[in-house]
């Protein structure tokens, strides 16, 4: 209990919240980096997923090379491109965006996959376009696995910029790695703490966004969900959820 | 490739210390899974409660908790422990989810007929509700490995070695080659650790092995039939 007592007074000493290694720069950082990686990771594979979803194509491919990605060892692979890209930002950033992609395109297609077919072809009858479809009619119900996609990429993100710190970058894990060869245990309690707080925070708004963004009447959304995540969990092995 | 050659010893040192690291989270994540995926569907309450903490254990990033866990149960900052009952609750928190579904998902029609056939509860559970939870449960478990056998690397960073040892040293010495050997090494434990449950999966549930590619209940029921 006392090794917390020491990590929130290290938090609230005011000594560590100004500068550029305060709190505030350092959550900042963090912050800055999670978004600029799920912007890109979005860009990348949103429209992918949506075109998978919609299609119903390419749902192998995309499950099998999620599974492969997902085996990566990300401070492996974080490490790794920032050696061979320089240190800097641009490496680790890649690395990340590559360990974000996975679950974001698995929330787009099987958010937009969720829909039930038969509302797919009313949709159709009535005479919408295919662009017309995926906008008016797949893309808002399955908004909510859409958003539990994001949410699950900004957790990884979140993770995975601490330990990226190690290169060395900014962000909250730098009070860990500072502390460690020191063996300043607060301090590396407080950044533990720090993280995990920002982890929370980000989780509970996505949570409540995805509750925001479940169109009224869409009630299966929660079964499918269920049935959607395990599916898109693992490629083969998954199959036999069905 | 020479330092692969040269350094053989080491990495499979690392590799054996990977695979300790890796196993008891997955078997008792795994194991703990159970009782407590079966208890959150006897009672709506449990439920919500125990999914709700899984979510949240999970949503915790791992190093952080590495570094958490000395605070929590008094051990030293560098105990192995702390990578291992970590990556426990990691695991335990994604398959807590997976295994209430996976026992929700069994047909209650079946499990009254096995109950009227005269099977004690307990009977009922490991003769026809676990069997019959088995595909879904696989298919976390599986998530649950690949993901646990990832996560290990990140203890090399508080001190506890395993492959993940390799990316450090690689990158202190400003060497790719010693770095792509950890992660690939880490590939390959990962893929073994899918294989052997795979093969688990069809020894335990011969009805799920070939032909269909998609689970049928009615073939696996009557697989049950058989089997019983």
């Amino acid at each position: 209990m006392s090794s917390f007592i020491a990590a929130f007074g290290w938090i609230f000493d005011p000594a560590h919240n100004v500068g550029p290694d305060g709190i505030p720069a350092r959550l900042g950082e963090h912050m800055l980096y999670t978004l600029l990686t799920l912007v890109i990771a979005a860009a990348v594979a949103v429209p992918i997923g949506f075109l998978i979803g919609h299609t119903g194509r390419g749902r192998g491919l995309a499950v099998q090379i999620s599974g492969g990605l997902r085996s990566l060892p990300t401070l492996g692979l974080v490490i790794l491109l920032a050696l061979l890209l320089g240190i800097g930002l641009i490496g680790p950033l890649i690395a990340l965006v590559v360990i974000a992609i996975p679950p974001l395109l698995a929330g787009a297609y099987a958010g937009v996959e969720s829909v039930d077919r038969a509302t797919v072809d009313a949709a159709r009858a009535v005479g919408m376009t295919e662009w017309q479809i995926l906008w008016k009619v797949e893309v808002p119900i399955g908004l909510p696995l859409i958003v539990g996609g994001l949410r699950s990429a900004a957790l990884q993100a979140i993770a995975t910029w601490t330990v990226a710190a190690y290169i060395p970058l900014g962000g909250l894990g730098r009070y860990l790695y500072d502390a460690l060869p020191l063996r300043d245990y607060p301090q590396m309690l407080a950044g533990a703490i720090l993280v995990i707080a920002l982890a929370l925070v980000v989780d509970g708004l996505f949570a409540i966004v995805q509750r925001l963004v479940t169109p009224r009447g869409v009630s299966e959304g929660r079964v499918s969900e269920v049935h959607d995540t395990m599916r898109s969990a693992s490629g083969r092995g998954a199959v036999l959820a069905d | 490739m020479s330092w692969f050659i040269a350094n053989l010893g080491l990495i499979w040192q690392l590799t054996l210390d990977h695979i300790a690291l890796s196993v008891p989270p997955i078997v008792l994540g795994f194991a703990l899974s159970l009782p407590i995926g079966w208890l959150a569907n006897r009672r709506r309450l449990a439920r919500g409660g125990i999914l709700s903490v899984g979510g949240i254990l999970y949503a915790i990033p791992s190093l952080p908790l590495f570094v958490l866990m000395p605070a929590l149960i008094g051990t030293k900052i560098l105990d192995p422990v702390n990578v291992v009952i970590a990556l426990t609750i990691y695991a335990l928190a994604l398959m807590v989810r997976t295994s209430a579904d996976a026992l929700a998902s069994v047909d209650r029609d079946v499990l009254q007929s096995s109950t009227a056939v005269g099977y004690s509860a307990w009977q009922r559970f490991w003769a026809v509700e676990l069997p019959l939870a088995g595909g879904p449960l696989l298919a976390g478990l599986r998530v649950v490995s690949v993901s646990t056998v990832s996560l290990v690397s990140v203890g090399a960073v508080v001190g506890v070695n395993s492959l993940g040892y390799l990316f450090l040293d690689g990158f202190n010495r400003y060497f790719p080659e010693e770095i792509l050997v950890g992660i690939i090494g880490s590939v390959i434990i990962a893929l073994v650790f899918d294989g052997i449950l795979v093969l688990i999966g069809r020894l335990l549930m011969p009805w799920t092995a070939r032909t269909t590619p998609r689970w049928s209940r009615g073939r696996a029921v009557s697989a049950l039939a058989h089997g019983a």
